[in-house]
């Protein structure tokens, strides 16, 4: 038995009806390591996490937990062992407060107390530098403080193997780095860390030692300390595809897009209200809006193509007003939308392609009074397909059974073959394959050139400093200014996204 | 143990294997009913399926029900496709039947080619404005349509019932609720002489092609498919929900409607309370059975209608209750609905029960 060896995964084998998520994978842990766990999305990650907190039950394999083979049958059972996890989707309920969602995962004896263990919460926050008060309700916290939450959850169990799922998707820089501080503290005392990303060059900064799954497999180890980020990117896609696009300059021309005072008030209790958005977006660039995930992106992509109908305030595109007018009108006038989710809105999941384009490009000679012209839908279709290089069987494929970063190629292309004067996109290489996110960022600046705007929503801030002329903030539903992009720096950005940015300046917007 | 297991792809075999399997598992359900009453279960069945079609009369009379089943079911195909669950067909027909019955008691003397469409459109007429009632509670004031339309059928029903008991009721009916005698220019020509058989059929057949070209052409039906499946995905694309909940419930309210129209002007020839014996009801059956296509809701009707004549035959050959046709068409939904789950489940039989390890045995295992 090595000495502080945590976890050993030996074989894991789990299988679903039709795809092999796991198949033989070996991994372990030290004891005070942080371990990464690279890959893209689909490659198995999640499974694996699944795995080892007792979610499912692999079909082979074996784990030793501090050198003795266990059965992990349920996440209780993973808690008793010490294993605790933070997913990406928090399960906190926002009517509770911090200490009451704590002692809902705690055994009933400790969870009675609540003086003692309010005073338990304190201390570990305390020590580990992550200051929340127990009384507060979750409803009140940022995403950051809920996830400070989820951590001393895991914390107060005395775990000794926290899995972090994506933990840094959903924080600001600053925050990020504030995390990191938390988890080497951590290490330090001995406790292990799993931590999932994609993001390379956290993992760089954090982790001792990584493991990077390919369609299910290992595919490599290494220390990313030591190696650069493209050899690591060269482990999770494998061997014959680009990893990044160069970005000539673009020329932005006449004003195209006006937004003044954008308002709009969410009726749904946890959702973002718009306030006071501007925006001004020139014929031939390509403008980013960073934010935390539900600071206002969706609602801000719904009032751009009209999906939420009644707004305040005036939009302008090329000098005709926009507000008020339905979907399928913007559209007709040149606004072309690829929202967030893939499945479910930018495609109907059990259509064919060729049927899925008729959902958007109907404007596009496909109906005649009335009536569907097929034989013109599969053409289209065909096109998107050729042009976009998405992998499929043909035209009569259902989205469903595409990949993610296909399924988007396919929907930008159905976009972007409209020639719309304005492209409206959200997230559009999230959890897309290194392969399909260049063709994608090709495929975006290709528009751009022809003289299209893009509007471009992404938590990917890599990607907005990669493709955008300017960048500016959502917070809370108000938008920052822009700023170009070779003069913004990641911190400033970073305290944009955190809110920091004076309500004054934010009216007012750079030309 | 047996486990019920999500299908990576939905079966198309099992989608229209499961109406055979369904009849099928009526048809043995059946033999068992018969059997537990001491009939004999050959004859029995013989009587309710094989025994009503084996002559022309028979097959007159099965697509006399065929007719109404079929409008309806194809008025009801357009808004279940957009799941709109329109469960008012029963009303939107009775309501049908009333409006030609007025219209129709008003031109008994009537005479010309003009009178019958003006008598039909006003069942048409007065089966979509039944319906627009529950489509603009849904639009408006976002009331469930199930609810909405189940309540307006009882509405419907008494409504029907106060007119047979009073306006409309025959002076001279010898105190009986029924309307007067449609004139000869109210009702509809039979399609095959010496038999009950009218043009309500044709109606029929051709409401199924419609529904057919509906969605296999239009961008309307392709509008009506996309909200049925994805409604995120059709507010995405700018498909206004509210308008296509209008024109499928205007639709399915003015083929109901033609239905109870064909029924007082066809082979009924007066209004009664009893003009309908269920159909709108039954429609939803031939829908579901049908597949929400035009070809399997001739087949479904025909199936269904089949159920009303077969159980007539029971009460009259073998003493049987009425309520045989009610107990065939329900079995036959349960066993759909069973075998439905098929298309998107499969059977699958479990491992042998996984290894559990108690606490105890891992502390006491041997170190590795």
């Amino acid at each position: 038995m090595t000495a502080g060896l945590r976890l050993k995964l030996e074989n894991i084998v789990k299988e679903y009806p039709g795809c092999r998520a796991n198949d033989g994978i070996d991994l372990t842990v030290e004891a005070g390591e942080i371990h990464a766990l690279l890959g893209e999305n689909g490659a198995g990650k999640s499974t694996l996490m699944k795995v080892i907190y007792g979610v499912v039950q692999p079909d082979e394999g074996r784990v030793v937990w501090n050198g003795r083979p266990v059965t992990v049958d349920s996440p209780a059972r993973a808690r008793e062992l010490g294993i605790g996890m933070v997913f990406q989707h928090f399960s906190l309920f926002e009517t509770l407060t911090v200490a009451e969602n704590i002692a809902l995962g705690l055994p009933a004896d400790e969870a009675r107390d609540r003086r003692k263990l309010d005073q338990r919460i304190r201390e570990v926050s305390e020590r580990y530098g992550m200051v929340l008060d127990p009384r507060r309700y979750v409803s009140t916290l940022s995403v950051g403080e809920r996830q400070r939450v989820e951590i001393i959850r895991c914390l107060i169990q005395e775990t000794t193997l926290l899995i972090l799922d994506e933990p840094t998707s959903v924080l600001t820089p600053q925050e990020v780095a504030h995390l990191f501080t938390t988890l080497r503290k951590l290490a330090k005392e001995g406790c292990s860390i799993l931590f999932i990303s994609h993001k390379l060059e956290e993992v760089r900064s954090l982790c001792h030692n990584a493991t990077v799954l390919r369609q299910g497999r290992v595919s490599g180890d290494c220390r990313p300390a030591e190696v650069s980020a493209s050899d690591i990117a060269r482990l999770m896609v494998g061997d014959d595809t680009p990893i990044s696009t160069r970005v000539p300059a673009a020329k932005a021309g006449d004003l195209l897009l006006q937004v003044r005072n954008l308002c709009w008030k969410s009726s749904d209790p946890f959702g973002t209200s718009l306030k006071d958005v501007n925006l001004d977006l020139h014929q031939g660039e390509i403008v980013g809006i960073a934010g935390v995930a539900g600071n206002g992106q969706d609602e801000l992509l719904k009032a751009l193509s009209g999906e939420i109908p009644r707004t305040r305030g005036d939009m302008n595109l090329g000098g005709f007003s926009i507000s008020g007018l339905a979907p399928d009108r913007r559209r007709r006038l040149g606004i072309a939308v690829v929202p967030e989710e893939r499945l479910g809105r930018g495609a109907v999941p059990r259509m064919s392609l060729a049927e899925n384009a008729l959902l958007t490009a109907s404007g596009q000679g496909l109906v005649e009074r009335g009536l569907v012209r097929f034989s013109r839908v599969r053409e289209f279709s065909r096109e998107v397909i050729r042009r976009f290089d998405v992998r499929c069987n043909d035209e009569h494929s259902t989205a469903a059974s595409l990949s993610g970063g296909n399924l988007q190629k396919y929907i930008i292309g159905r976009e972007a073959l409209q020639n719309p004067r304005l492209l409206v996109a959200s997230h559009p290489t999230w959890g897309v394959d290194v392969g399909s996110a260049v063709a994608i960022h090709e495929a975006l600046v290709r528009l751009r050139d022809e003289g299209a705007s893009i509007l471009l929503i992404s938590e990917d801030l890599e990607e907005l400093f990669q493709l955008c002329s300017r960048i500016g903030a959502l917070c809370d539903g108000r938008l920052s200014t822009l700023a170009p992009a070779t003069e913004l720096t990641i911190e400033q950005l970073g305290q944009w996204m955190a809110g920091q940015f004076e309500h004054a300046e934010a009216s007012h917007v750079a030309a | 143990m047996l486990l019920l297991e999500r299908r990576p792809v939905d079966s198309t075999l099992m989608r229209w294997a499961s109406p055979v399997l369904a009849l099928t598992l009526t048809v043995i359900t059946g033999f068992g009913l018969f059997l537990a009453m001491g009939k004999d279960p050959v004859e029995g069945l013989t009587f309710f399926f094989i025994t009503p079609i084996s002559d022309l009369i028979g097959l007159a009379e099965l697509g006399l029900k065929m007719a109404p089943l079929l409008l309806c079911a194809a008025g009801l195909t357009v808004c279940y496709r957009a799941r709109l669950w329109n469960i008012g067909a029963e009303g939107h027909f009775l309501m049908g039947a009333l409006g030609a019955s007025v219209v129709a008691v008003q031109l008994v003397d009537a005479s010309g080619f003009w009178v019958l469409p003006v008598v039909l459109l006003a069942g048409i007429v007065a089966g979509a404005l039944w319906a627009a009632i529950a489509a603009g509670l849904k639009t408006h004031l976002h009331c469930n349509e199930i609810l909405t339309t189940i309540m307006l059928n009882y509405i419907a029903l008494n409504l029907l019932l106060y007119a047979v008991h009073g306006p409309l009721k025959d002076p001279y009916g010898f105190g009986f609720p029924q309307s007067v005698m449609f004139g000869e220019a109210a009702l509809l020509p039979d399609l095959i002489p010496g038999t009950r058989l009218h043009l309500g059929l044709a109606f029929g057949l051709l409401a199924a092609v419609s529904v057919w070209a509906l969605f296999a052409r239009s961008f309307i039906g392709f509008q009506l498919n996309v909200v049925g499946q994805d409604s995120r995905a059709a507010a995405f694309a700018g498909f206004s929900a509210r308008r296509l909940t209008w024109f499928a419930f205007l639709v399915g309210g003015a083929t109901a409607g033609l239905a109870g129209a064909s029924e007082v002007t066809g082979p009924i020839g007066q209004l009664v309370p009893q003009v309908s014996p269920g159909y709108g009801y039954t429609a939803i059956i031939v829908v579901f059975l049908g597949r929400m296509h035009a070809l399997g809701i001739i087949a479904a009707s025909a199936l269904l209608a089949l159920t009303f004549i077969g159980g007539e035959m029971l009460q009259i050959a073998m003493n049987m209750p009425k309520a045989t046709t009610g107990l065939f068409q329900g079995l036959l939904l349960f066993y759909l609905l069973t075998c439905d789950a098929f298309i998107h489940y499969r059977i699958r039989l479990n491992r042998p029960a996984r290894q559990f390890i108690p606490k105890a045995a891992i502390a006491a295992a041997p170190e590795v």
